[in-house]
């Protein structure tokens, strides 16, 4: 019982230390400019943004892609992984899991913040026409948040339990963790139940979670666009979602272990580990950009020409080169050799694969709405480019705050590894008869 | 600004007749002109009528019909006018970039800011082919991508061929903007500024006398809504009065044809064609074809040119071939 009190002892949520609360503060500082910002695309409308009738959509719409993106991390490391039984994933499966979740609600904020009429949002649900790829969209999002956020809690439930008892001093946290476990004893047919319900949960979540990315690739795909004209959608942006997610999940877990002093759970070996997927992954996403701009690059017909043009050669270009160079080569090279897999550099390689995934998404959306068939006429110069505007912006990072402001309260909450499964695979599991 | 009296208005019912656009009426002309009998005296008024055969013929006032209105009292908005197949056919060959349309379209339909439903683009092939100028405005497909991308059915198509929008269902998703390869949707960014507010509300009492409700699809832009989409709607609010859509009374060129696919038949307002004929004779085509979206609007080459295309050069200019309607802030300008 020695070790497993010491387990508790180390993983049991913590106080926000100073710099916990400064971070917070900021996060709700950054917020807070965004709800002002957004108030006033309430008000004067999305006249605030720099899109026009040509560039129709831009940043939010990356960044949706984006967070949807990166929610798919959690179905990866958590059913893939474990229904695979790769058992080092064990520590990494509660850090997915909020990522996963954090990113899917923000996923779901961002639409809205895009709608020119978010007051009839509930039109979808009362007018919805399955005819529609929006339509699929919600639907699949919202089931996905749904299994996510079993999945993330019925894990906690044995969790809880032991909280409930380590803060035995402390009543209301106590009483709250008690309310949470929803009577949790860990009786045999509990654990059956359980162990049961998750696996369940992981093989559900796969399905939706290709589902989604899929999705939101056709979403792209269905309509006729060059650069958007492709079959090869849905699996480049599951390809290029993984790949996102495992980054995120890098970035995250280097943080954490530093913060709350994890080295002993978080060990080198799983950045390795986590080193050798990505490099992995890359490859996989490299393959699906090769196909994405060969095939069409050879043909060069005229519409996909300017397109492409644009991106290889035109203004997109720098931008376009540094993601795929920046964001996906140079990991892959780096994470090749077992010195590039020590944690600083595999943190690195997963922050810049996470900011090239995010500016992917960027090139993804903006450039093909700028080069339509009929060619832009007749309208002010400005409508010709796209950049975000300040505005845009500072609602943008307000999205990418909100979604470390989840991070970081169910960080602040909840174990971030999970306890019961972790005294399980030591051999030390409380073994509870009642 | 009294837009009655700026607008010439061609009676699309004296047309109509002409042409035999209205189905009622072509069938009661062809009756009447097999059974034209000697009865009738010289002293009675007379009318030309197209038969449905393309001929005209002259025949006694009391022996056509009156047509019933064609928008009765079970006309729904979102199914359209019954029995029709409303058709656009843009002669290429005459277009020199006027751009009368696209002040008149603006101006009826109260658009404001630097976008416009119609637009004229400058067009060349390739380098080596000719220049031209080519108006473009909703093509109404056929199999419109952008009905099937909305979710909420806000645009919708009708049994008349016409693709329009309710901008009380919008959600403003600009998904049908992203869908359509024409690029002739534009949004609302902003609060419409609609010029003088009690013009639109005159306009609309007037509407309202007719059976209109406030932002009917079946009057887009009276007045627009913020945050939601907007196009060119072919003027159901004409065809209701059967006048011809504003587009093809204000251009001085005769661009613009409009009619009824089923009656095969479309005018100008000057001249009248037989629209299968019109097409095989002028090679008519559709634009993107390829795309397999059925667009209803035509176009005929810019073969055997009754216009330069360099007399157009005059009226373009690259960011602003779009002429603003009048709103409260510039005019106060001048
Ligand atoms: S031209 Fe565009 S807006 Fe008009 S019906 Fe076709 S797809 Fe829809
Ligand atoms: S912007 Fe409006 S009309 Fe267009 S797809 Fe969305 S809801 Fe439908």
């Amino acid at each position: 019982m020695k070790d497993l009190n010491n387990l508790i002892q180390d993983l049991a949520p913590k106080k926000f230390t100073v710099l916990g609360k400064v971070w917070t503060g900021f996060l709700i500082l950054v917020i807070i400019a965004a709800l002002v910002c957004y108030y006033f695309q309430l008000r004067d409308g999305l006249i605030i943004t720099e899109m026009r009738d040509y560039a129709l959509w831009g940043v939010y719409i990356s960044n949706f892609v984006f967070f949807v993106a990166i929610s798919l991390v959690g179905s990866l490391m958590t059913a893939i992984l474990r229904l695979s039984g790769a058992n080092w994933s064990t520590p990494l499966t509660r850090i997915s899991e909020i990522i996963a979740v954090a990113a899917i609600i923000m996923a779901g904020l961002t639409i809205i913040i895009d709608m020119g009429r978010p007051d009839r949002i509930l039109y979808l649900f009362t007018h919805g026409r399955l005819q529609s790829p929006i339509i699929w969209d919600v639907v699949v999002i919202s089931t996905y948040l749904v299994i996510s956020l079993l999945l993330l809690y019925y894990p906690l439930l044995p969790d809880f339990a032991i909280l409930k008892r380590y803060f035995s001093k402390n009543g209301t946290a106590s009483k709250w963790y008690g309310k949470l476990s929803l009577n949790w004893s860990g009786t045999e047919q509990q654990n059956k139940l359980y162990n049961k319900s998750i696996r369940i949960l992981s093989i559900m979540i796969i399905p939706v979670a290709f589902g989604i990315h899929t999705v939101t690739a056709w979403l792209f795909a269905t309509t006729y666009r060059p650069g958007w004209d492709s079959t090869n959608f849905g699996p480049y942006f599951i390809a290029g979602a993984f790949v996102a997610g495992a980054g995120a999940v890098i970035t995250i877990m280097f943080f954490l272990r530093k913060s709350h002093g994890l080295e002993n759970y978080i060990t080198d070996a799983h950045f390795d580990k986590m080193g050798k997927l990505l490099v992995l992954l890359c490859l996989l996403y490299l393959y699906f950009n090769v196909n994405e701009y060969l095939v069409p690059a050879y043909k060069m017909t005229v519409e996909e020409g300017v397109h492409l043009n644009e991106l290889f050669l035109g203004q997109y270009a720098a931008l376009f080169y540094l993601v795929i160079v920046g964001g996906l080569i140079v990991p892959i090279i780096v994470l090749l050799s077992p010195k590039g897999r020590k944690p600083f550099p595999v943190f690195i390689m997963g922050m810049i694969v996470v900011l090239g995934a995010w500016w992917k998404r960027y090139l993804i959306v903006t450039p093909t709405l700028l080069h339509p068939f009929l060619p832009i006429q007749g309208v002010p110069e400005s409508w010709h480019h796209y950049y975000p505007s300040t505005m845009e912006w500072i609602i943008t990072f307000g999205t990418l705050a909100g979604a470390l402001l989840i991070i970081t309260i169910l960080v602040r909450y909840v174990p971030i590894i999970p306890i019961h499964e972790t005294a399980e695979e030591m051999g030390i599991a409380e073994t509870e008869k009642n | 600004m009294e837009e009655k009296n700026t607008n010439p208005r061609r009676k699309f019912l004296d047309t109509g007749l002409k042409a035999g656009l209205l189905t009622a009426i072509g069938a009661a002309a062809a009756k009447a002109a097999m059974n034209i009998d000697k009865a009738y005296s010289a002293e009675e008024e007379t009318i030309e009528l197209m038969t449905p055969g393309g001929t005209l013929v002259e025949v006694p006032v009391s022996q056509v019909e009156e047509i019933p209105e064609l928008k009765d009292g079970d006309y729904k908005v979102r199914e359209g006018f019954p029995n029709r197949k409303f058709v656009m056919v843009v002669d290429l060959a005459r277009c020199k970039n006027a751009k009368k349309c696209i002040t008149a379209c603006n101006k009826t339909h109260f658009i404001t800011g630097e976008n416009a439903w119609l637009k004229v683009y400058k067009m060349q092939e390739s380098e080596k082919s000719a220049p031209y100028w080519q108006p473009t405005m909703c093509m109404h497909c056929d199999k419109p991508p952008c009905v099937k991308v909305c979710p909420v059915d806000a645009t919708f198509k009708r049994q008349d061929g016409l693709v329009l929008i309710d901008n009380e269902r919008c959600i403003g998703c600009r998904f049908c903007m992203a869908a359509c390869p024409y690029s002739t949707r534009v949004f609302n960014w902003e609060e419409p500024k609609q010029g003088e507010m009690t013009e639109i509300y005159l306009q609309m009492e007037e509407m309202e006398h007719m059976g209109h409700e406030m932002h009917s699809p079946d009057y887009a832009g009276l007045p627009s809504l913020k945050g939601t989409v907007d196009k060119c709607d072919f003027c159901p609010h004409m065809i209701d009065q059967e006048e011809l859509p504003h587009c093809v009374t204000a251009c001085p060129n005769g661009v613009f044809f409009f009619g009824d696919a089923y009656e095969d038949t479309v005018t100008n307002g000057d001249e009248t064609f037989r629209l299968s004929k019109l097409l095989e004779e002028k090679a008519g085509y559709r634009l993107l074809e390829n795309l397999g979206t059925e667009p209803s609007v035509y176009y005929l080459p810019p073969s055997d040119r009754l216009v330069n295309f360099e007399e157009g050069l005059e009226n373009y200019t690259e960011y602003e071939s779009v002429e603003k309607p009048e709103t409260p802030e510039n005019t106060e300008e001048l």
